[in-house]
């Protein structure tokens, strides 16, 4: 009779899983599901986002159009898959009917493709930067306020060709699809303008050593650009410098991040004087930016400046937020009015006028910046140059832009 | 394994055994005269083609080299641990990060990295015994469930520490006198104007691989030229046998637990200064010192030391020379192994 | 099915009524599993019912391996990554990469054989050590294939993988859909299931068990162990792949992390917390972790989510090898007792292979 009461187990147990499902959402509340990366290597990137989430929602005081806001946290550990998986239970489970979210940049990809299935449900981006999120089959109920990781890079080509006089540039990235983007970004003006690229080193994901790396960038060029984020850029700047380290350095938007600036190491040194580009810079001396900074400042743990992460979770949940205002928190037709509101919003953000183009991806002011010492020994970028009005093509024409292909290791090229 | 496992290789037959020999001895040294030749000649173009640059070159061996080192610490007390209990330890990377952030610890709060590392050490090796002690001696015996306990010790710890540490990239500050960049008199370039460039290497780099030799040699001496080693290599033998002439098991596998773990810490203190020490290494360091140990021999540290040699190699040379797949290779070079040798390049028959 | 191990000679079965011969139990938790979406949400018929079952799938892939062969796995998520990705790149995507939209009816049968076919080269470089080794090298196996995966674009599209990978629809239905995907799953479960049951009985059933608890006996009386130990790891590929199939139609796509340490070691949970003694296990597992897995965030915070599983899993490792089902031995009444001889715990089968000869 063994088989019989081990299965009957089975069944007291499968029993629990009739548990009642969705727990309706009281009418005067609205639940916002907030997804980013929890866990996993990304953590530090994903709590700051949270922080910069929730100054938006601080912002309105925690109410919009007279209904409470109800944040519904999703977790993922930066994997495609873990992203999807969480957004599914916030609005399968949870049922959510906006969401904003993710953080990385594949995830942005795989979290578009969801949308789709849930046509109903109004979707803003996080943080991811990936260009083929609203780019290419773009998804009509995701929005990206945000710009991307090409946009970020506006304007730093062309300042490394003329103003720094660098002819020729190595580039150190990581092996995926958000630095092929920034690179892509860099390269698109730095080839323009008369520059070349004769090396780029894919760095596989979860490398820590690059000292390798380095002794194999060629001796006779002028500049590395290196795209790293978190960990990664923490351990290429300190190797760089530990191999003594000669060539000047172009900083990807994450790798002079306030996430890397404020890491312990030995890497001030190298790091001082590189010239990068991203939404932010630390040094942005207009109200608005010291204000959202002050703002920031008041949750738990923040870093001195907020990180783009924190920027870019800020101004699309602040994008949900205006519009929900503005269709009275009504979202009894699915959603259709807010995402209408959604897609010709236009508003005034700390670093800029913010709109959106036909994809639903945004056109914003970049910030050209400089690593430089603050007067209270911290790290922080430098304003050096604002590019007004950055869109999705980078100002070329959009046919001439798709036919550039999509980003890759060998796209673009200029050896 | 009560099959009497011997970690003595085959003897080769004897006529053809020499010729063999030498032919191999042969080959070995036209490669290390090509090597010598490498290193201190001056590089035709040809060369400088094909493998990008001398310094590219030099540097990825050297690089390859310390790993090599840091590989080794890690592995060796993997390899002694399971060649002793059988106990294959899933939770070994586990140490080395807590032995990282340990030592980052103690080196922030005391201001000495010296301190650091020893801490790293102590504290890992205690850590070590409580497990032996708390945990793998009430499971003796069990092989399986030893090693599934391992595996939920390590996803409980990954996870601990992520809470108490953060997801935070931490670097352990080496002191001043290991920090910065050495000459070393290789020349890898002529200027134009005649000026030699010479080899530039982190000097740290320099100082941790010669660490690893040492705690080799030490480790080696332990072995085979103490009395505990002797107990040791008698338990990795014939453990029945072993206690059965009195020995006290339970005292050597503690000891050698500790020293593993042990290991382990300090590997991680030594390893976060040279790298850095954020979540996802202990995997990282696990399935390096699997690989490691696979490819070397279960069980041996001469093995571990091969293993790591060739891991440590292939994947800075990888790296380099093929990024796109060097982090298959070491995987690959495992899978040759096991085709060819499964047992490992140093293990015993079993 | 109260008999398992007793072979049909000693307690004919068509001397018995169906009833007997299917089970009591084994009756009301069909009909149970049958009439379940009528009281679950959608949510709970997808995402608790069907992700269950596919993850109880592959987990009863490695219980096959380990209960019945004494090979502890880690690779079993691999093998249904692969069977994925053939769907990927044989079926229709989204991400512009490969996708040759070719019928369910060619793809579908082509993952699984492709699957089973990795499967037994696992196995095969598997075999070639014993016991505790196997878990070492699944894992490093499981670890190339998803650095493999990660590097390489031009077949399986590096870091980002797979998307839109779409359910076929067929006589009118779309077999995503939370019922029919659920129906599905629970119809391609009960089949590894039964076939699992079924092939513990057979010859060959037998003569692996025969091997897992002396292979040295098997060989010297001329049984070709590698070959046998070889067949299993294809068979328990058939299972895997079958999964690996309804996952990237329950996921809607997979990439390399799809096919990480962490999922790798989370089917070995799986299989550990429901035990290793009889092909339910795995499915007992499957559903504690996947409900774990999705309220945690609820109860404990998503952050400290896998010290909660470790801590379940370390507490089964030590307090009952035999999972939950060991559990439900050990606090159960005392009658039929008996049973307990003939059928012996794998676990311990394979723990004491390595001492004793």
């Amino acid at each position: 009779m063994t088989m019989k009461r081990r299965t009957l187990l089975a069944l007291t147990l499968a029993t629990g899983l009739t548990a009642p499902g969705i727990a309706l959402a009281q009418a005067d509340t609205i639940k916002i599901g907030l997804l980013a990366t929890f866990e996993g290597a990304f953590t530090v990137l994903g709590e700051d986002s949270e922080r910069g989430a929730m100054t938006a929602v601080d912002e309105f005081g925690g109410m919009v159009a007279g209904k409470k806001i109800e944040i519904v946290k999703g977790s993922s550990d930066a994997s495609p898959d873990s992203a999807v998986r969480a957004a599914r239970k916030l609005v399968e489970q949870d049922g959510v009917k906006i969401l904003v979210g993710p953080l990385s940049g594949d995830e942005g990809i795989a979290v578009k493709d969801y949308a789709k299935t849930h046509p109903d449900v109004t979707f803003l981006n996080g943080s991811s930067a990936a260009q083929d999120t609203t780019l290419r089959d773009p998804a009509d109920n995701f929005f990206r306020f945000s710009t991307d990781g090409a946009q970020w890079m506006a304007g730093l080509g062309t300042y490394a060709y003329n103003d720094r006089g660098y002819k020729k540039v190595a580039t150190v990235a990581e092996d995926y699809s958000f630095p092929y983007t920034q690179v892509f970004g860099f390269m698109a003006e730095f080839c323009k303008a008369g520059g070349t690229v004769p090396s780029k080193s894919w760095v596989p994901i979860g490398n820590k050593d690059y000292s390798s790396v380095i002794a194999a960038i060629p001796d006779d060029v002028d500049a590395i650009y290196v795209a790293l984020g978190g960990a990664d850029a923490v351990n290429f700047l300190s190797q760089y410098n530990d191999a003594g380290g000669q060539a000047p350095l172009i900083g990807g938007s994450i790798t002079v991040d306030q996430t890397v600036l404020t890491a312990k190491g030995r890497m001030r040194d190298v790091l001082i004087g590189t010239p990068a580009a991203g939404p932010t810079a630390d040094t942005n001396d207009s109200q608005a930016w010291k204000d959202f900074t002050a703002a920031y400042k008041k949750q738990d743990g923040a870093f001195p400046s907020p990180s783009l992460f924190a920027h870019a979770y800020y101004i699309n949940m602040k994008a949900a937020l205006l519009a929900l205002d503005k269709v009275g928190g009504d979202l009894s037709d699915d959603g259709a009015k807010l995402r209408q509101e959604l897609s010709t919003i236009s508003f005034e953000t700390p670093t800029g006028k913010v709109s959106l183009d036909s994809n639903r991806n945004a056109i914003a002011d970049m910030y050209l910046t400089e690593v430089s010492e603050a007067a209270d020994g911290t790290l922080v970028n430098k304003l050096i140059k604002v590019t007004p009005q950055v869109n999705q093509t980078l100002g070329i024409p959009t046919d001439e832009f798709l036919a550039l292909g999509a980003v890759s290791r060998e796209n673009p090229s200029c050896p | 394994m009560a099959d009497a496992s011997r970690s003595t290789p085959k003897p080769l037959s004897q006529g053809q055994g020499m010729t063999r020999r030498q032919g191999v001895g042969l080959g070995l040294l036209v490669l290390a005269a090509i090597f010598v030749w490498m290193v201190f000649a001056q590089w035709p173009d040809w060369l400088n083609a094909i493998l990008i640059s001398k310094k590219a070159f030099l540097s990825a061996i050297l690089n390859g080299l310390t790993l090599a080192g840091l590989y080794f610490l890690v592995a060796s007390g993997f390899t002694l641990v399971f060649g002793l209990m059988r106990n294959v330890n899933l939770a070994h990377g586990s140490l080395y990060l807590l032995g990282a952030y340990i030592g980052y610890e103690f080196a922030e709060w005391t201001g000495y990295w010296l301190l650091g590392v020893a801490a790293g050490f102590l504290i890992l090796a205690v850590v070590g015994l409580v497990m032996q002690v708390l945990v793998f001696r009430r499971l003796e015996g069990d092989d399986l469930r030893q090693t599934l306990v391992t595996i939920g010790i390590s996803v409980v710890a990954a996870d601990l520490m992520l809470a108490y540490w953060g997801g935070t990239t931490y670097q352990i500050l080496t002191p001043e006198w290991l920090s910065g960049a050495v000459q070393l008199p290789i020349v890898t370039a002529v200027r134009s104007n005649g000026t030699e460039v010479l080899l530039v290497y982190p000097f740290y780099r320099i100082v941790v691989l010669v660490s690893a030799i040492v705690i080799g040699v030490g480790l080696w001496a332990l072995v085979n030229r103490t009395r505990i080693g002797a107990m040791i290599r008698a338990g990795v033998d014939d453990r029945d046998m072993l206690a059965a002439s009195g020995v006290n098991v339970h005292v050597v596998f503690a000891v050698v637990f500790a020293l593993g773990a042990g290991l382990a810490g300090l590997a991680g203190v030594v390893g976060g200064s040279a790298l850095s020490v954020a979540p996802g290494e202990d995997v990282r360091y696990l399935l390096a010192s699997l690989v490691v140990v696979i490819v070397g021999g279960m069980g041996s540290i001469v093995g571990a030391a091969i293993g790591a040699l060739i891991i440590g190699l292939a994947e800075q040379i990888g790296l380099v020379y093929f990024p796109t797949y060097g982090v298959v290779l070491t995987f690959v070079i495992m899978v040759v192994t096991l085709a060819i040798r499964p047992q490992g390049i140093m293990g015993g028959t079993r | 099915m109260s008999d398992l191990p007793l072979s049909p000679a000693q307690k004919p079965a068509g001397a018995r009524s169906w009833i007997e011969t299917l089970g009591l139990a084994h009756i009301l938790l069909g009909l149970f599993l049958l009439i379940y979406p009528a009281m679950a949400s959608d949510f709970f018929l997808t995402q608790i019912g069907g992700y269950s079952l596919v993850l109880g799938m592959i987990s009863l892939s490695l219980m096959l391996l380990a209960g019945y062969g004494g090979m502890v796995s880690l690779a079993q998520i691999t093998v249904a990554g692969a069977a994925g990705y053939v769907v990927a790149i044989f079926g229709v995507n989204n991400s512009g990469v490969h996708g040759f939209g070719w019928p369910w009816w060619v793809f579908v049968p082509l993952a699984i054989a492709i699957a089973s076919l990795v499967s037994a080269l696992i196995g095969w470089i598997a075999v070639r050590t014993e016991g505790i080794y196997t878990i070492m090298i699944t894992l490093a196996v499981a670890t190339a294939c998803f650095y493999f995966t990660q590097q390489n674009y031009a077949l399986f599209n590096g870091f980002p993988g797979y998307n839109g990978l779409r359910a076929p629809e067929v006589f009118g239905v779309y077999w995503r859909d939370p019922v029919p995907f659920y129906y599905l799953c629970l119809a391609m479960a009960t089949l590894a299931y039964a076939a699992v049951l079924y092939g513990a009985r057979s010859t060959f059933g037998l003569t692996l068990q025969a091997i897992r608890d002396n292979p040295r006996r098997m060989r010297a009386i001329g049984f070709n162990v590698t070959a046998h130990k070889v067949f299993a790891w294809w068979l328990a590929g058939l299972i895997a792949g079958a999964a690996g199939v309804l996952l990237v139609w329950f996921n809607g796509r997979i990439s390399p992390g799809t096919i990480a340490v962490g999922p790798a070691i989370n089917i070995l949970v799986i299989a550990i917390i429901g035990g290793l003694r009889h092909p339910i296990g795995p499915f007992l597992g499957a559903v504690v972790v996947t409900l774990m897995q999705t309220f945690a965030i609820d109860i404990i915070g998503a952050e400290r989510f896998n010290t909660l599983i470790g801590l379940v899993f370390l507490l089964i490792v030590f307090i009952s090898p035999d999972g939950i089902l060991g559990l439900w031995e050990r606090f159960r009444p005392q009658a039929g007792r008996e049973d307990w001889r003939t059928f012996r715990t794998a676990t311990k089968q394979v723990g004491n292979k390595g001492r004793k000869t």
